[in-house]
């Protein structure tokens, strides 16, 4: 188990790096780079989770969908100069962002004290193939098939809205 | 010495061969290319270097060497030089999950031929065969565009980036299509392991082409647009683009661009292979034999893409996109509901149900698509461009 | 059992290495001859008109959103199509899921591709 642990550690130092180096970069196309870094870090954590198939959808959506957008959006707003528009728009967020992030922490922390960790169990004792593909299907389509046919009403929201946002004439 | 460096040791021998047999593949294919093109279009082809001019793509390589490896002066000084490696490396670790051979048994151990593949050792010491190969797969290939679009970004050229975007959301838009496609397979083989689709198709006898053959047709198409070939090598549209996102590239990054293409052509193949052609299966199971039947198999593809490429004329952009959108991703989606829907009502006579379905499937999608999409790029035709750039009396003649 | 990925970690250092030695050895044997004009962007041969960051159109970001929208439906497609073979009871349960599933994001594509989200000029 020790290997786990430096493991853990390194990746967690990966991690938190790349984020740090996410709000430092001021170039954004940086930011978007570093954060692609934060999520590889992150799916590899899930892979010492024994998450498998998480972590694989972790690269696929965030890594390799989510953040292609965010770099087309980053390239769109730094080609047209319109980024230091936007800093002046949202003064409120530069103090709300701390606040929020002081909630969280709260919240990490009283996740913590609850005991909750001493439930989850070794990784020696979970049954074979956890993680995989199946179980995780069987799981998503008989326990949580409410919130899996709510996401296609999310995903449907998401489409009208990116569509009506899209072609608002300015 | 214990079991675990064995492993590590078998598996290690295991990547530098198949990643050796991987890059040899990349100066074959492009010989291959030269030489077949040549012969579509009456003339030689590279004939002086080597016998049949065999040596001229490593004449090439070495050439581009030697050359002078400039990075513009207004390029961004940290991702210009990386981003052809940010597409090479992608497709070089797109080869993990493909199984190229069977269980090889030596002594007290067995394992695949497969870099992730399955392996067992003595004492109980056993590595399963990893279980989302098809998503690694194709999260490899959704990161590809990393390489392409940073390329145009870093150039710091108008026309690098164009092509950068152009060829981004090409390779996005048929990411889908390609996904839904393999959909179809995955079901009647009840798993995501690549090993397991070949073993399913020898279990099923048939071979997932009859019963997916729209899947197939899907796959392929999406897989050509995908790596950015003809008839969809739009990135590469000279006339319009000068030459796409790697136009301010030289030397060796340039040659990497075009390494990591014919990489991911290899690799588009291989899977086509794996899902629709039996894999590394052919009549017998003879263990050393299996290696072989798979580049056979493999060697057809990469024809037929030479084939395409000189047989088709390059696609519009705008057709380009449509066939994504309005024809491939339905027509995959509605090929996807029709399997699944003969699984669920006649699971024993599936095979023969799908092959009949998929005849007229993919009938009925040919003459429609042809139809919906000179309808829709006309349409588009009318709508914008002409409503924009044509007087009042020219738009009401259209 | 992360030995199992230790596989995969060698294969990414032989791919780096191959990437990153590649160009090292081009650095060292290429020459080193730059000039401004070969340093400029490159326009056929001509003098670069404007500027060489432009703005691009927001297709491409419409582009992006829907990908990741489909995307992320197909990715719930894998884990079905993994169990809907083996689970012989519930076969019926989970097409008629899928197919409402499915069928909420089809009005969500018949809506863009009325309103022409499809369409490129």
């Amino acid at each position: 188990m020790i290997a786990e642990l430096v493991i853990f550690i390194i990746l967690g130092i990966v991690a938190v790096s790349s984020a740090f180096a996410v709000i430092l970069s001021k170039n954004p196309v940086y930011a978007v780079l570093f954060l692609v870094i934060n999520f590889f870090a992150l799916a590899m954590l899930y892979l010492v989770l024994s998450a498998q198939f998480v972590a694989f959808i972790q690269i696929l959506v965030y890594a390799g969908a989510i953040m292609v957008l965010f770099l087309f959006v980053v390239m769109l707003l730094n080609l047209t100069g319109a980024i230091e528009s936007l800093q002046d728009k949202l003064p409120a967020q530069r103090w709300l962002a701390p606040a929020l992030g002081m909630v969280l922490l709260v919240e990490i922390a009283v996740v913590f004290l609850s005991g909750f960790f001493a439930q989850v169990p070794e990784a020696s004792e979970l049954p074979e193939g956890f993680g995989t593909s199946a179980p995780v299907g069987m799981l998503l389509f008989s326990r949580y098939v409410l919130p899996f046919e709510v996401t296609s009403a999310v995903l449907l929201i998401a489409m009208v809205g990116s569509i009506v946002l899209a072609k608002r004439r300015p | 010495m214990p079991e675990i460096v064995i492993f590590l040791l078998i598996k290690l021998v295991m990547t530098i061969v198949i990643f050796a047999l991987w890059m040899t593949m990349v100066p074959f294919m492009i010989w291959l290319e030269r030489k077949v093109i040549a012969d579509i279009q009456i003339r030689i082809g590279p004939n002086r270097v080597g016998p049949f001019g065999l040596l001229q793509p490593i004449a090439d390589a070495l050439k581009l060497i030697m050359k002078e490896d400039i990075t513009p002066a207004k390029a961004d000084k940290l991702i210009y030089p990386i981003a052809p490696a940010l597409l090479m490396v992608p497709a070089l670790l797109a080869i993990a999950v493909i199984p190229i051979g069977g269980m090889v048994t030596i002594g007290e151990r067995s394992f695949t031929l497969q870099i992730m593949g399955e392996y067992r050792g003595p004492n109980g010491f056993f590595v399963p065969e990893l279980d989302a190969g098809i998503l690694l797969s194709l999260a490899l290939s959704s990161l590809g565009v990393y390489g392409v679009v940073l390329a145009g970004w870093s150039s710091a050229n108008k026309y690098s980036l164009l092509g950068g975007m152009r060829s981004s959301a090409q390779m996005l838009s048929y990411e889908l299509p390609l996904g839904v496609a393999l959909v179809g397979p995955l079901l009647l083989a009840s798993s995501l392991r690549l090993n397991e689709v070949v073993n399913a198709q020898s279990n099923f006898g048939i071979w997932f082409i009859i019963p997916q053959f729209v899947g197939f047709i899907i796959f392929l198409m999406s897989g050509t647009a995908e790596v950015n070939r003809a008839p969809f090598d739009l990135p590469e549209a000279e006339q319009e683009l000068i030459g796409g996102y790697h136009t301010e590239y030289s030397s060796f990054r340039f040659a990497m661009f075009f390494m990591a293409e014919y990489l991911n052509m290899v690799t588009i193949s291989a899977l086509a292979v794996t899902f629709f052609l039996g894999g590394y299966r052919l009549f017998t199971d003879i263990v050393w034999l299996q290696p072989i039947w798979f580049a056979l198999k493999l060697m057809l593809f990469l024809y037929l893409f030479v084939w395409i490429r000189g047989t088709w004329p390059r696609v519009r952009y705008d057709q380009l996109m449509a066939l994504g959108w309005k024809v491939s991703l339905p027509l995959a989606l509605v090929n996807l509901a029709i399997t699944a829907i003969v699984l669920a009502y006649v699971p024993k006579r599936a095979v023969l149900v799908l092959t009949i379905t998929s005849i007229v499937l993919i009938t009925i999608a040919y003459y429609g698509s042809s139809y919906n999409i000179r309808r829709s790029t006309d349409m588009t035709a009318r709508s914008g461009y002409a409503r924009r750039h044509l007087p009042e009396s020219e738009e009401t003649r259209i | 059992m992360l030995v199992q990925y230790l596989p995969f970690l060698i294969l990414f250092i032989v791919a780096v290495a191959f990437s990153g030695g590649a160009i090292l050895l081009s650095r060292l044997l290429g020459p080193k001859r730059p000039n401004p004009v070969k340093l400029a962007p490159y326009e056929s041969g001509m003098v670069p008109i404007g500027g060489t960051r432009r703005p691009f159109h927001i297709r491409y970001y419409l582009v992006a959103m829907l990908f990741i929208l489909f995307d992320i439906e197909i990715i719930f497609l894998y884990p079905w199509a993994v169990i809907y073979l083996t689970a012989r009871a519930a076969r019926l349960f989970l097409l008629l899921e899928m197919i409402v599933f499915l069928g909420v994001l089809m009005i969500g594509y018949i809506y863009i591709w009325r309103k022409g989200a499809l369409d490129w000029e």
